[in-house]
């Protein structure tokens, strides 16, 4: 039931082609290098028990969070879900703020009272994830509607799974943006699985792209795997956002590597699904971007490295919470 | 002073509100129309407009998600449910987001939204028009709930509820409606957790919620003429209540009745008789009483209805009941 490699080759547009300097894609690589790096070392402290909150790794999945979060501007906002390492990575949340937040140090981006699903950079416009299935979804259409009353030219993106469009609040977002017209855009990470169930074990038909047309919105289908593809419409999504034409919805096609949660690769919530998992190897969006970059990415790939291993140190060393503060910030003051 | 209805000291507020705070809109059902509110949003989408005015879809879930949205990104929604009853389709938002938010991200944004939901009892509405759910939002750490039973309270405390940095629930009673009193004419707060001494007495406490607080006022006329003197205590917020005012009571008259307009089991009513037992229980004459509706869903018709609702002389039974068994004379007994 995987899409095909024809269907995707129709789905790509291609930003290089369309007049970005190769330095943008070379950012747009690190972007999700640093993503795909930061997830690996957190599945490994998962496998140790280092970890011990539930982690829902988005490895295969970087390249939407890095094509879309390069539409945006650092006043628009994000919001997220329970697999949202990479949204707020690509937003700019820090790293050592990520692997301190999933270990539960005080450092960590939420104070380490999240976790892996609650990550906050309200400074780089990630105002909170959510693992709350589709949660955060009229949220974001809130901060658009105040963007909106206050005449400012921000937009809000909300990023989701295949699985929330099952949930009905995503439906009355729906036709409440088109009906406010919000700067909004709804994207919709669509990696074929809610959990363990494939999703032709949850719908009939193969149309999320068409989730919001019911309420006069329309849907483009991207390949989610595609970095300079998900940039092509996330802009022209953002800048409807911006010009007052209302909300967008992209369905970005893409596979998770790794199971539901946790590091598991092959097996997914007891599910084994490595034929398919072959598949979308080979349409890795890292190795798909490198393939299109002609300068020497070794001493890039290095510095990367280098910056996890100086997050990950800075966060192993970092105090864990005083249980004295168990009581604190329930009100805010 | 001048006198307004609870409706029009609702409306007064917003008003208020609304024209001295762009931050502040309203968002919900019925607010376009000149009855679905009561009375306590007329005109005021002429007043200030419909894109601060918004009658919005039947979308309680979304509706009241963009509400906290708005909040997190610096606005002032109040979101509006005309029936408590629908607020129940609105719980992710209100209890997982709203609430939850300050806690989780370390205080690290907040949720200054107000949700606005209506009790509607009686009438013939039935089980899913009337219900009076306080006390599951009671329940909720981070989640603020009052329940304004004057128009002077109405207004204060709605105004506070705006100012506040946390969610508030803001529950009012359509059969406060029509109450008049006196209401001051410019912006004032009634401060959050403060309980009002609406009469001073020394032989029985009654603490009220809401409408029953209107209740125990029409109660305490029929002891004051049997000789015994209520003090009643309108608790106004329910989240946090005032522990002190009450427990001050409880101790001065030894006697304490809570008159809950929910239901009993696991209800504000059980909270507060629990605190004052544990609290305050070497100055106890007497057990604490409660009077609640009945652990039933509401019926519809008149005849069920007038059976279920707890009217003053329930209070006033519950008065004579603890009066007519004190720990002392129990105990003299069995000396």
């Amino acid at each position: 039931m995987s899409i095909t490699s024809a269907t995707l080759s129709k789905l790509s547009t291609g930003s290089v082609e369309n007049g970005l300097a190769e330095g943008w894609l070379l950012d747009r690589w690190k972007t999700m290098l640093r993503i795909r790096r930061a997830e690996e070392v957190i599945a490994d402290m998962v496998e140790s028990g280092e970890a011990r909150c539930p982690c829902h790794l988005s490895i295969g999945q970087e390249a939407i969070a890095a094509g879309v979060c390069a539409a945006l501007d650092a006043s628009d906002t994000i919001w997220g879900g329970h697999r949202s390492h990479g949204h707020y990575l690509a937003k700019g949340g820090s790293l050592e703020g990520l692997f301190a937040e999933v270990l539960g140090r005080t450092t960590g981006c939420a104070g380490g009272r999240g976790g892996s699903m609650h990550l906050s950079a309200i400074e780089h416009g990630v105002p909170g994830t959510v693992p709350i299935v589709a949660g955060t979804i009229p949220l974001a259409a809130g901060a658009a509607l105040a963007y909106k009353m206050r005449s400012e030219r921000r937009a809000a993106v909300a990023f989701f799974g295949d699985g929330a469009l099952e949930e009905g609040s995503v439906h009355e977002t729906l036709n409440l943006a088109a009906l406010y017209r919000l700067p909004m855009v709804f994207v919709c990470e669509n990696n074929l699985y809610a959990s363990h169930l494939h999703w032709s074990e949850r719908r009939l038909k193969d149309n999320l792209d068409q989730a919001g047309a019911f309420h006069s919105i329309s849907g483009t289908r991207v390949d989610g795997n595609d970095v300079e593809g998900v940039y092509d419409a996330a802009r022209l999504a953002v800048m409807r956002a911006r010009t007052g034409a209302g909300p967008s919805f992209l369905e970005c096609r893409t596979f998770r590597w790794r199971g539901h949660v946790g590091a598991s690769s092959d097996e997914d919530v007891g599910v084994r699904r490595g034929g398919e998992l072959a598949d979308w190897l080979l349409r890795d969006p890292l190795a798909r971007t490198e393939e299109r970059l002609t300068i020497d990415l070794a001493h890039h790939r290095a510095a990367v490295d280098q910056e996890i291993r100086v997050a990950l140190e800075a966060a192993r060393t970092a105090p864990e919470p005083d249980p004295q503060r168990l009581g604190s910030f329930v009100c805010a003051s | 002073m001048r006198q307004l209805t609870y409706a029009q000291a609702i409306r007064e507020a917003h008003s208020q509100l609304l024209a001295s705070d762009p931050r502040v809109f309203v968002i919900g059902q019925g607010l376009w129309s000149p009855w679905y509110a009561g009375g306590s949003l007329e005109d005021l989408d002429r007043d200030y407009g419909r894109t601060r005015i918004l009658d919005s879809p039947v979308s309680e879930n979304a509706v009241t998600g963009m509400a906290v949205g708005a909040a997190l990104e610096g606005m002032r929604p109040i979101v509006f449910h005309p029936r408590l009853d629908f607020l129940l389709l609105a719980m992710d938002p209100v209890i997982n987001q709203a609430a939850n938010w300050s806690y989780l991200f370390c205080g690290q944004g907040s949720v200054p939204v107000v949700i606005r939901a209506v009790i509607n009892r009686g009438a013939e509405q039935g089980a899913q028009h009337s219900q009076a759910l306080h006390s599951m939002f009671m329940h909720v750490p981070g989640l603020k709930t009052v329940m304004p039973a004057t128009p002077a309270d109405a207004k204060g405390l709605l105004l506070a509820a705006v100012d506040d940095p946390n969610p508030v629930l803001y529950i009012d009673d359509r059969w406060l409606y029509g109450l008049a009193g006196d209401v001051p004419e410019e912006a004032y707060r009634v401060p959050i957790g403060e309980a009002a001494l609406r009469r001073i007495g020394s032989d029985v406490t009654i603490v009220g919620i809401s409408w029953m607080a209107a209740q125990a006022l029409e109660a305490a006329e029929v002891l004051a003429a049997e000789g015994i003197d209520a003090e009643i205590i309108d608790l106004r917020s329910l989240k946090p209540w005032d522990r002190s005012r009450v427990l001050e009571s409880a101790r001065k008259t030894g006697h304490v009745i809570v008159a809950d307009p929910g239901w009993r089991t696991a209800g504000a009513s059980a909270e507060i008789a629990a605190t004052i037992a544990a609290e305050a229980f070497h100055d106890l004459e007497a057990p604490v009483e409660r009077v609640t509706l009945p652990d039933t869903p509401a019926p519809t018709s008149r005849a069920e209805e007038q059976a279920y609702y707890p009217r003053p002389s329930a209070i006033v039974e519950a008065a004579r009941r603890t009066l007519g068994c004190t720990r002392r004379e129990i105990r003299g007994a069995c000396a």
